[in-house]
C-alpha cells in the first residue's frame, strides 16, 4: 500500500536554513546538506527546499547548495521559492530537484504551470496555495501570505489541477504557526475539488495532529512542516513509528547506511 | 564502468550520483562506443513513451543497447526506461518497444478496472510516492535489501502480461509491475536514485554484476 509522507521543509536564505534550528549534537545545524542528510536518515520521505533568497548572489548559492544536497541525499526533492518562469524550473531541476513548486508566480502568470507541465511532466509541477478565511471563503494570498489575490482558493486549485499542476500544498494561514493541528476543514474542501496529491501544511504542533490529519482524511497524501522537526518537538522516526501502531501506511527505513 | 545512456531526456544528475555514492565508475553518455565499453548500461528515462522510443531510436542508441544486452552485458531500465524494454506500450497510441522482454506498458487505470478494483478507493494516478515491494521470484538483485522494503514511484503506465520476468510488484489497488528481471537485462519501475538505503542497495546489487571478481 502505498505510504503517507512526512515531508521537512527547509527555508534556506544566503545559503543557510533560516527559522532557526535546534537539534543536539549536530553541530552546524544550519548548513542545508547536511539537514537534508540528517532528515533523509531519520526517514523523511522527501524533502522540501525554499529559497527565501532576494539577492541574485544568494540565488547562485542557492543552486550550489541544491546541487550538493543532491549529490548525496537520495530521496526525492522539491524546490520553491521565486520561481516565475520555465527558466526557473530549468535551473533548479539541472540541480537535482525533482519536482518544482509555484506560488506567486503562477499567480502573476497561470500559464506557467501548463508550460512548465507541458515540458517537464505533470508530477514535477506543485502548486502551492496560501490560503486564509476572510468573510468566510478561503481566498489565496500571495507574497508569502501578505497579499489577498482576491481569488477563491478551491477555484484557483481546480484551475491550477486543469492546467497540470501534479501535486498541491495547501498551507492555511489560519492555523500556521499556531501548533493547534492542521486545519482540517480547509483540507476536506480541496481533497474534494482535488484529484492530485494533496500535501497539509501549517499547523502540526505534535505527532497527533498528523495521526488526526491522515485517520480524518484519506484524500491527504503527507504532511509538510518546518519548526517542529527542526526544534525536535516532533521526530520523524517517532511520528513514523506511531504512524506505523495507529495502521496509518509509513514508510520506515531508519538509517540503515549500506 | 556503468555507462547511463543520455539520449535527451531528463535529468540524470540525481542517477550519475546515486552511482558514485555506493563507489562505481559513471559515464554519462550520448555515444554507442561508451555503451559498447560499459561493463554494464543504465537505460533511463521520464515523460512520454512514444516521444522517449523515437528519440532513442533518432539517436541510434537503441542498437547500442540492444547489443549490450546481446553481448550478455547486465542491461537495466528505470522508470519509463523499463518500460522501453517491452514489446509496446499503449501510451497515447501504441508504440513499439525495444522487445527485450515479453509484455507490454499499459494504463493503470486500465489495470485497476480490469482487476475489478474497488472504484471507492479512488486512487490517484500517478502513483506518487513510497510503496513496499513485494518478491516474486529471487533475483540476485535483491541481495541485500528485504521484503516490504519500500520504494518511491512516479508513473501512470505499468508493465503486464510480463510474467515471465516479473520479480516484485505493489500494491496500489491491484498489484503493479515493480520489478522485472531476466537474463541478464533488468528493470526497476520505480526509481532506485530517490528511494535512499534501499534503492542504493538496489544499484549496488545491480552494478555488481558482469563484474569479473563477483
Amino acid at each position: 500500500m502505498i505510504t503517507k509522507r512526512i515531508i521537512p521543509c527547509l527555508d534556506v536564505k544566503d545559503g543557510r536554513v533560516v527559522k532557526g534550528v535546534n537539534f543536539q549534537g549536530l553541530g552546524d545545524v544550519d548548513s542545508p546538506v547536511r539537514l537534508a542528510r540528517y532528515y533523509s536518515d531519520c526517514g523523511a520521505d522527501e524533502l522540501v527546499f525554499y529559497d527565501i533568497t532576494a539577492s541574485a548572489e544568494g540565488r547562485a548559492l542557492f543552486t550550489d547548495i541544491l546541487r550538493e544536497t543532491a549529490r548525496r541525499v537520495f530521496i526525492p526533492l522539491t524546490v520553491g521559492g521565486g520561481i516565475g518562469t520555465v527558466d526557473d524550473f530549468d535551473r533548479v531541476l539541472k540541480c537535482g530537484a525533482d519536482k518544482v513548486s509555484v506560488n506567486s508566480g503562477a499567480i502573476r502568470d497561470p500559464s506557467l504551470i501548463g508550460k512548465a507541465a507541458r515540458k517537464y511532466g505533470d508530477q514535477c509541477v506543485v502548486l502551492s496555495v496560501d490560503v486564509k478565511r476572510v468573510d468566510g471563503v478561503f481566498r489565496v494570498f500571495a507574497r508569502g501570505g501578505r497579499e489577498n489575490t482576491g481569488l477563491e482558493a478551491l477555484e484557483w486549485i481546480r484551475r491550477g489541477v486543469g492546467e497540470g499542476a501534479g501535486e498541491i500544498v495547501v498551507n492555511s494561514i489560519d492555523t500556521d504557526g499556531v501548533k493547534q493541528g492542521f486545519d482540517l476543514e480547509m483540507l476536506e474542501a480541496v481533497c474534494r475539488v482535488a484529484k492530485v496529491p494533496v500535501i497539509a501544511s501549517g499547523g502540526a504542533g505534535c505527532v497527533e495532529d498528523f495521526l488526526t490529519l491522515f485517520r480524518t482524511l484519506p484524500g491527504v497524501d503527507a504532511g509538510l512542516a518546518a519548526s517542529i522537526f527542526h526544534f525536535g518537538e516532533v521526530r520523524i522516526a517517532d511520528l513514523k513509528d506511531a504512524m506505523a501502531a495507529a495502521g496509518i501506511p509509513a514508510r520506515r527505513e531508519g538509517a540503515k547506511r549500506i | 564502468m556503468t555507462a547511463i545512456v543520455d539520449y535527451g531526456v531528463g535529468n540524470l544528475f540525481s542517477l550519475e550520483s546515486s552511482l558514485n555514492a555506493i563507489g562505481e565508475r559513471v559515464r554519462v553518455t550520448p555515444e554507442a562506443q561508451d555503451i559498447m565499453k560499459a561493463d554494464r548500461v543504465i537505460l533511463p528515462g521520464v515523460g512520454a513513451f512514444g516521444d522517449a522510443a523515437k528519440k532513442l531510436r533518432d539517436s541510434g542508441l537503441d542498437q547500442a543497447v540492444l547489443q549490450a544486452a546481446e553481448a550478455e552485458k547486465p542491461v537495466m531500465g528505470i522508470c519509463l526506461g523499463m518500460q522501453l524494454l517491452f514489446e509496446k506500450s499503449f501510451e497515447y497510441g501504441e508504440h513499439p518497444g525495444l522487445g527485450l522482454l515479453h509484455g507490454e506498458v499499459r494504463p493503470i487505470r486500465e489495470l485497476l478496472e480490469a482487476a475489478g478494483a474497488d472504484p471507492e478507493k479512488k486512487l490517484k494516478i500517478p502513483q506518487m510516492g513510497w510503496n513496499a515491494l513485494r518478491f516474486r521470484k529471487e533475483s540476485s538483485l535483491f541481495r541485500y535489501i528485504e521484503e516490504g522494503d519500500h520504494v518511491y514511484f512516479v508513473h501512470s503506465y505499468a508493465a503486464a502480461g510480463c510474467e515471465d520476468s516479473l520479480l516484485a510488484d505493489t500494491e496500489y489497488g491491484t498489484f503493479l509491475t515493480a520489478c522485472v528481471g531476466k537474463g541478464n537485462v533488468f528493470g526497476c519501475q520505480f526509481h532506485p536514485e530517490k528511494s535512499g538505503n534501499v534503492g542504493l542497495k538496489i544499484l549496488k546489487a545491480f552494478c555488481e554484476m558482469g563484474r569479473a571478481d563477483a
